[in-house]
């Protein structure tokens, strides 16, 4: 089945040409970053996480975001995913390969990364997450690669795949919330200390991964005329747009929390995303462009006439995924460490390596995202005789 | 194997002699140790506690003093002078309002206002940086101190993220660089790249039965002990001065006590 990677179109074989340039330009930055140190990053001593580690957060959503195809095909026979289902297991292994990525390239030790196995330590929210990143990835590529290869030969797929199948669906819900935890459970950082950050997580990533693979879905679509069907955009379309209800709500909590206690910590970070802190205003263009986008993409997938029209769908969709990209990809991170445990603010921005390295990795997840769906579309084309 | 044995005991012995010279010619000029190694004798009588602590007399500390504890660590334990937001700090001094900002004081009364304070790790007994590790790089010894194995850590920078008194500094680029020469102190390693390092409540001096060197320079201005043993110095100064603790609230339990 794997040879089916081996041969295409010269658009296919373009496409992963560019994937690999950009993996190699970004490749020779990381290699700088080798000899270095992670001196030429944006980061600090005050804000010691950056693009890399908010890059990782993202991807974890897009991974989990699979279950909410996988849980209404298998938990309740919901047969009009049966197309995109293959799509969204294999978007999830490309998003998990890239949260491992942008964890490796974020440490400042690559060479002793497996000092996390050889001295595992489960009190460290780390560790947890290290489990269910790669059990996750593993759970998918057995899964996907199992279900599409007894697509292939026109059998059902062996009973054996059942049950972990029920266990990704669980399984997906755990890799976002303990990644979370990873912040959450930080005594001093009071953006993330709160509970509901778990489940603004799932709520974000609920939206913003469903959206991603939607376009992409209709990206394929154009390129290779292969049609997930009118019922699964129609459906995956409305998750979305609950989903990114839940995810405003859910920011609103935190807001009236902050705000009506009057509590100086907690309204610091917000402040400081929206108003800025003590004169330091760099991430507010971001965040209320972030916003602006949110409400927006809203008001166009609410009424379900515009949501169910491609040519208003896909707009609302791309600033969806701008306005949470811009939450958890920037605000998230830069909010938990300011202001400072020092009361201070220092600025944060990443500098020109450290996107290019962090594009280095979303290029291997587009490399790794285009064999898989292109074996998965060629096996449909096989059996179908058509997409 | 005999043979071989002895002959590398011949070498042990020859290159023990070459480092009570002191004269190792390939480390390079001026690379000297300032004072004659610490020998086994040294190691015999360690100060020993179930919990190290210290208090901080801040009003009897000026810019002078201040710079004399800081110069006092800093030197000894290489670590490098770096310029702006990745520097690396171990033991340094910030206004009140950073110092102590959940104390959010109004109508701070000016002697305490004008001064500056003294930080460094808290060594908490319930610290979150040991907890969030995810190698066990950072751990609690049996004294209570909040110890670094720099060969452990990956540099993931969790415990910066968990440390609620921002105590610790990631080695964004090698120190070695920003070392002066001269100023190298060949008894203690400095760190590599890639790695999170920190005050360590002098462990080394500790073990000789000595006082941490910032106690030492400050003249009686800082109390070191046992902050189990009621009948330590540390706990008769407790007894008699009201003392505060940085940012009780984040529930660490911090060992490091300030009287105002």
């Amino acid at each position: 089945m794997i040879e089916k990677a081996l041969k295409g179109s010269p658009r296919y074989f373009g496409a992963l040409m560019v994937f690999l340039a950009v993996m190699g330009i970004g490749g020779g930055f990381y290699l700088i970053q080798l000899n270095n140190g992670l001196l030429i990053t944006g980061l600090s001593r005050d804000v010691s996480w950056g693009f890399y580690i908010a890059q990782f957060t993202y991807m974890v959503g897009v991974a989990a975001s699979a279950v909410m195809l996988v849980l209404p095909y298998y938990f309740h026979h919901y047969k009009a995913y049966s197309k995109m289902i293959i799509m969204g297991e294999f978007l999830a292994i490309a998003a998990v390969i890239m949260c491992l990525g942008f964890i490796v390239i974020d440490i400042g030790q690559p060479q002793r990364m497996l000092n996390v196995l050889i001295n595992s330590t489960p009190r460290s929210v780390l560790f947890w997450d290290m489990v269910v990143l790669n059990g996750y990835l593993i759970l998918n590529a057995v899964i996907g690669w199992t279900s599409l290869m007894a697509y292939w030969k026109r059998v059902s797929p062996p009973t054996w795949v059942k049950p972990l199948v029920y266990t990704s669906i669980i399984w997906a819900f755990s890799i976002h919330t303990v990644t979370a935890f990873l912040y959450a459970g930080l005594p001093g950082r009071h953006f993330w200390l709160t509970a509901i950050l778990a489940a603004r997580f799932l709520s974000s990533a609920f939206c913003s991964g469903p959206a991603i693979l939607l376009l992409l879905t209709l990206l394929a679509k154009r390129l290779t005329g292969f049609d997930p069907g009118k019922e699964a955009v129609k459906t995956l379309s409305t998750t979305i747009t609950y989903a990114m209800c839940v995810n405003v709500f859910f920011f609103f909590l935190e807001v009236f929390t902050a705000f009506y206690s009057n509590m100086p910590g907690h309204m610091d970070p917000i402040l400081f995303l929206f108003s800025g802190f003590e004169g330091h205003t760099y991430m507010t263009p971001f965040m209320w462009t972030a916003s602006f986008l949110a409400i927006a993409s809203l008001v166009l997938l609410i009424p379900y006439k515009w949501r169910y029209n491609p040519d208003v769908l896909v707009p609302a969709l791309i600033m969806l995924v701008i306005g949470t990209w811009i939450d958890k990809g920037m605000g998230l991170i830069a909010a938990g460490f300011t202001p400072n445990p020092f009361e201070k603010v220092t600025e944060y921005l990443p500098t020109g390596p450290e996107i290019m390295i962090a594009l280095m990795v979303y290029a291997l997840g587009g490399l790794v995202l285009t064999i898989l769906w292109k074996i998965a579309l060629e096996v449909r084309a096989e059996v179908e005789g058509s997409l | 194997m005999q043979r071989s044995r002895r002959d590398f005991l011949k070498l042990a012995g020859v290159s023990a002699l070459g480092l009570s010279a002191g004269t190792l010619g390939f480390l390079g000029e001026g690379a000297q140790a300032a004072d004659a190694l610490p020998t086994a004798t040294d190691f015999a009588k360690p100060a020993k506690a179930k919990q190290w602590g210290m208090v901080i007399d801040t009003a009897k500390f000026d810019d002078a003093l201040h710079k004399k504890c800081i110069d006092a660590c800093h030197n000894y334990h290489n670590v490098p002078k770096i310029e702006g937001k990745q520097e690396i700090k171990w033991l340094w001094t910030e206004e009140f309002h950073g110092a102590f900002p959940t104390e959010r004081p109004a109508f701070l009364a000016d002697a305490q206002e004008h001064r500056k304070y003294l930080l460094l790790c808290n060594h908490c007994a319930n610290p979150a940086c040991t907890r969030v590790c995810p190698t066990k790089a950072t751990f609690k010894n049996d004294e209570g101190l909040v110890m670094m194995d720099y060969h452990r850590c990956i540099g993931c920078r969790y415990c910066m993220a968990g440390c609620p008194y921002g105590a610790r500094s990631f080695n964004f680029r090698d120190p070695g660089e920003f070392i002066a020469k001269d100023k190298l102190n060949l008894q203690y390693p400095h760190r590599t790249r890639g790695v999170v390092e920190k005050c360590t409540f002098c462990v080394e001096m500790l073990a000789q039965g000595k006082q941490p060197l910032c106690v030492q320079a400050s003249g009686g201005a800082m109390v070191f002990g046992d902050l189990e043993d009621p009948k330590s110095e540390i706990r008769k100064v407790l007894k008699e001065k009201y003392a505060i603790r940085r940012n009780p609230s984040a529930g660490t339990e911090p060992s490091v006590f300030y009287i105002l």
